[in-house]
C-alpha cells in the first residue's frame, strides 16, 4: 500500500520551485505562494514500552498570509509536528522520516546547523506557557535582543532600539521601562507578548504558535488573538496555530487540519470543515462542545471511549473503536485497512471509509439536526 | 422555584494576609473574596464564572468550608456554618461535597479505585446496605467506570476516568449539595462532553444541588440555571441563564461574553464589534476604589470611581452591581462626566473588518 496520501504530487509538487519564490523577503506578489509544505511526515519514538507513533504520516502546505489551524485532542501530534518542523526533536530519540519544505528548503534531511540558522530567522514559534519558555535571570529585553543578534551582525544598540520597537508593537505599555523587566514582573498576556515579540524580531516568515492562548483568560485571548492576526496581515507571513480549542481557530484559521492519533482525518478551509465537515471525528468534537451563541439544553453528543495509546493505535481506522458509523461499510474494512486521505470537494480531504453518499447522508440526516 | 434555600451566603469575605519581616507583620492582605452573597435553591445549578484571580475557587472552598472565612455568613438548610470547627463539620461533609479541577492530584496514587471512593463511608460510619464494597461497585457503574476495576489504582485510568472516580467519591453518600470546581477544565473536548452530560443525569438520578465554578462561559451556560459572574472577588452580575446570557447588563458581562470565540466562521465576518477591555484584572492586593471594574470600563465616571454600586435587582430575577448597566435604566444619570483616561466607546469597542 503507498504510504503517500493521494493528493500528494498532485497540488503543489515537492520539492524546490523555481521562480517567484527563489528571491527572500516577502512581497505582495508572493501572497499565497506555498511556503512550507510537509510531506508524509513521520514522528516515532523509542520507548521501553514500545514505538510511540507521535505522527504517523501527514501532509499539508502553509501559504504566505493564510493561517492554517491544527486541532486535536492531547496526545494527536499535532505539538510534535510543530516541534518537527522546528527540528527541536534530538535527533537520537526520534525517529523522523518525511519530508519538510520550508521555501526552497529541506529540513528533515538538512544539517543540525542548517536547520538552526533557519530557525528563529526564517520560521519561530509561539509556547503555550510563556512563564516556562522565557529565562527567568534575563530580562525579557535581553532575551529580545539576544534573539535578534543571533541572526543579524549589529550592535546591541541598535538591537535593542529593534527590542523596543517590537515591544511596543506587540501593545507593550511604556516598552523602555518594562525592557529591563523580568518575566516573573509580567501579567501572564504580558508575558504572551513578550514571547510574540521574540518570535518576531527577525521577521520570520513562518510563525508557529502552539496553543498560544491557553493558559489566559478569555478577554487576554481575545486580545492576542486580535494581535496575531494584525501582525500577520502586516508581515504576511504564514501561521500555524495549534490548539484544542474549536472555537479559537474558527476566530483565526483559514485552513483547518484536523488531527486523530498521529493522522491527519481531515482537512479543509475553516468553512468548509465548519459548515460541511466528513470525518466522523470531526462531528463529534462539534458535538462535543457546549456552545456559548445557543442556549442549548439538549445533552452534549459525546465521542464515546477515550483516545487510543500511540503505541497501540487501532488497525485500520484508528477512530473506529470510538467511530458509531464503523460498521456501515461492509467487509469490515474499517478495521483492517487504514483509509488514505481522499478529496470530497475542491481541497477538502478526509481519510473515511464511509462511501460519499453515505457519509452526506448521516451528516445531514443524523448529526447535523441535533448540533 | 420556591421553598427555602438550600445554601445561603450573606456578605462572605475572606482576606489572606501578606506577612513580612522576621516579626511576620501584617502588611497587607489578598483580599479574594470581598462581601459576596447569595442563595442556592435545592436542585438547581448555580454557574459560577470569572477570570482567574477573581476569587471563585476561593469561595467554592469557603462554602464548603474547607477555608475559615474572615467574615459573612453560611448557612446550609438553615443552620449556621460559618465558623464550625472540623470536628462539628464532619457530620455535614455526608451531605457537602467538593469535585476538584484536577484529577491527578486529587487522587491518592497509593490507594485502590475501592479505598478512595469507599472512604467517605468509613469516615462517616455508614455501613451500607449490602457492604461498601457493593455500594461502592454500584458507583462505579453509575458514573461509567467498570466495577471490576475496584482493585486498581488511579494511574492506570486516564484523565477523564480519573474525574469519574472523583465524581463517585463525591457522590458515594449522596450529598445534597455539590460544589465542582473547574470539573472539566482539565479534560479532551471529546471527554468534557462525556463528564459534563454525566454530571447531568445523576443531578436527575440523584436529585443534586450543584454549585458549579468555571472559566468556560460556554460550559457554564450549559450546565447551569442561574449564574454569578465574579470580578475582583465580588459578584457583580446574577441571573438566570438565559437573560444573563442574552440581555447581559454589567459592562464586564457583555466584555466576557463578546470575547469568547465562536466555532462559527461565518460568524467571524459577520460580526460587527467585540469589546476588547484594555489591560488585565487589577491586584486584589490593591482593588481600585469604588467600582472594581471602573479602570477598564468604558462606561466609567466620576461615581464609578468613588461609589461602590450595590448589587441590586433592576429586573426580575436579575441583579446587577452598576451605575451605568446595559439593557436596563442609567442609575447615575446625573453623571456623565466620563473618567479620565477612559476611552471612548469606539476605541474600545473593537470594530472588524
Amino acid at each position: 500500500m503507498s504510504e503517500l496520501e493521494s493528493e500528494v504530487g498532485r497540488s503543489s509538487v515537492p520539492g524546490p520551485r523555481t521562480g517567484a519564490a527563489g528571491t527572500a523577503g516577502t512581497s505582495a506578489a508572493l501572497e499565497g505562494e506555498v511556503f512550507l509544505s510537509v510531506r508524509d511526515l513521520r514522528i516515532h519514538f523509542d520507548t521501553d514500552d514500545g514505538l510511540v507513533r507521535s505522527v504517523d504520516g501527514i501532509s499539508f502546505d502553509v501559504r504566505r498570509g493564510r493561517t492554517l489551524g491544527i486541532v486535536g485532542e492531547s496526545g494527536s501530534g499535532k505539538s510534535v509536528t510543530s516541534l518537527g518542523i522546528m527540528g527541536l526533536h534530538r535527533s537520537h530519540s526520534a525517529r523522523i522520516s518525511g519530508e519538510v519544505w520550508l521555501d526552497d528548503d529541506e529540513l528533515i534531511a538538512s544539517s543540525e546547523d542548517f536547520v538552526r540558522r533557519q530557525r528563529g530567522r526564517k520560521m519561530a514559534m509561539i509556547f503555550q506557557d510563556p512563564l516556562s519558555a522565557l529565562h527567568p535571570y534575563f530580562t525579557v529585553g535581553a532575551q529580545i535582543t539576544e534573539a535578534y543578534r543571533v541572526h543579524h551582525p549589529v550592535s546591541k544598540k541598535i538591537a535593542k532600539a529593534r527590542a523596543l520597537d517590537m515591544l511596543d508593537r506587540v501593545g507593550i505599555p511604556e516598552p523602555a521601562k518594562r525592557y529591563s523587566g523580568y518575566p516573573h514582573e509580567f501579567s501572564g498576556g504580558m508575558r504572551q507578548r513578550v514571547m510574540i515579540a521574540m518570535a518576531l524580531v527577525n521577521n520570520p516568515e513562518l510563525l508557529i504558535a502552539d496553543e498560544p492562548t491557553t493558559a489566559l483568560d478569555v478577554t487576554v485571548q481575545a486580545q492576542i488573538l486580535d494581535l496575531i492576526r494584525d501582525l500577520q496581515k502586516e508581515f504576511g507571513s504564514a501561521v500555524i496555530v495549534i490548539t484544542h480549542d474549536l472555537g479559537v481557530v474558527a476566530e483565526i484559521a483559514d485552513d483547518l487540519l484536523v488531527m486523530y492519533a498521529g493522522r491527519c482525518v481531515e482537512r479543509g478551509t475553516a468553512e468548509q470543515v465548519f459548515e460541511a465537515p466528513q470525518h466522523p471525528y470531526t462531528w463529534g468534537l462539534l458535538g462535543s462542545m457546549p456552545r456559548i451563541d445557543r442556549d442549548q439544553t439538549e445533552r452534549l453528543i459525546p465521542v464515546r471511549g477515550t483516545p487510543p495509546s500511540l503505541i497501540n493505535v487501532p488497525a485500520g481506522c484508528a477512530f473506529h473503536p470510538r467511530c458509531p458509523h464503523a460498521d456501515v461499510p461492509q467487509d469490515d474494512k474499517t478495521r483492517t485497512l487504514r483509509p488514505e486521505l481522499r478529496e470530497v470537494g475542491s481541497g477538502h480531504f478526509t481519510a473515511c471509509h464511509l462511501a460519499q453518499e453515505e457519509r452526506t447522508r448521516i451528516w445531514t440526516e443524523e448529526v447535523e439536526p441535533k448540533l | 422555584m420556591a421553598g427555602e434555600p438550600l445554601l445561603k451566603v450573606d456578605g462572605l469575605v475572606k482576606h489572606f494576609p501578606i506577612k513580612k519581616g522576621v516579626l511576620q507583620r501584617t502588611v497587607g492582605a489578598v483580599q479574594a473574596v470581598d462581601g459576596v452573597s447569595f442563595d442556592v435553591r435545592p436542585g438547581e445549578t448555580l454557574g459560577v464564572v470569572g477570570e482567574s484571580g477573581c476569587g471563585k475557587s476561593t469561595m467554592g472552598r469557603l462554602i464548603t468550608r474547607l477555608l475559615e472565612p474572615t467574615g459573612g455568613r453560611v448557612e446550609f438548610e438553615g443552620r449556621d456554618i460559618t465558623h464550625l470547627s472540623v470536628g462539628q463539620m464532619r457530620p455535614l461533609r455526608k451531605d457537602v461535597q467538593m469535585i476538584f479541577q484536577d484529577p491527578y492530584s486529587s487522587l491518592n496514587p497509593r490507594h485502590t479505585i475501592g479505598t478512595i471512593v469507599g472512604a467517605p463511608f468509613r469516615l462517616q460510619g455508614v455501613t451500607p446496605v449490602g457492604g461498601v464494597k457493593k455500594a461502592v461497585q454500584e458507583m462505579l457503574e453509575r458514573v461509567g467506570l467498570n466495577p471490576e476495576h475496584y482493585n486498581r489504582y488511579p494511574h492506570e485510568f486516564s484523565g477523564g476516568q480519573r474525574q469519574r472516580i472523583g465524581i463517585a467519591r463525591a457522590l458515594a453518600l449522596k450529598p445534597r449539595l455539590v460544589v465542582a470546581d473547574e470539573p472539566v477544565s482539565a479534560l479532551d473536548v471529546s471527554i468534557q462532553a462525556q463528564v459534563v452530560n454525566l454530571l447531568d443525569d445523576l443531578q436527575d438520578e440523584l436529585g443534586l444541588t450543584y454549585v458549579i465554578i468555571a472559566h468556560d462561559l460556554s460550559v457554564i451556560r450549559h450546565v447551569s440555571d442561574r449564574i454569578a459572574v465574579m470580578y475582583l472577588g465580588k459578584i457583580v452580575e446574577l441571573a438566570d441563564r438565559k437573560p444573563l446570557y442574552e440581555t447581559p447588563m454589567h459592562p464586564y458581562t457583555k466584555a466576557l461574553l463578546s470575547a469568547v470565540p465562536v466555532p462559527d466562521p461565518k460568524r467571524r465576518a459577520a460580526r460587527t464589534s467585540r469589546i476588547l477591555l484594555r489591560g488585565d484584572v487589577p491586584s486584589p492586593i490593591s482593588p481600585p476604589s469604588g467600582c472594581r471594574f471602573h479602570t477598564r470600563c468604558w462606561k466609567a465616571t466620576t461615581v464609578c470611581e468613588t461609589t461602590e454600586p450595590p448589587l441590586i435587582e433592576l429586573a426580575p430575577a436579575h441583579r446587577v452591581a452598576c451605575h451605568h448597566p446595559e439593557n436596563a435604566p442609567d442609575q447615575a444619570p446625573a453623571d456623565t462626566q466620563p473618567l479620565a483616561g477612559t476611552p471612548a466607546e469606539d476605541q474600545v469597542v473593537h470594530q472588524s473588518e
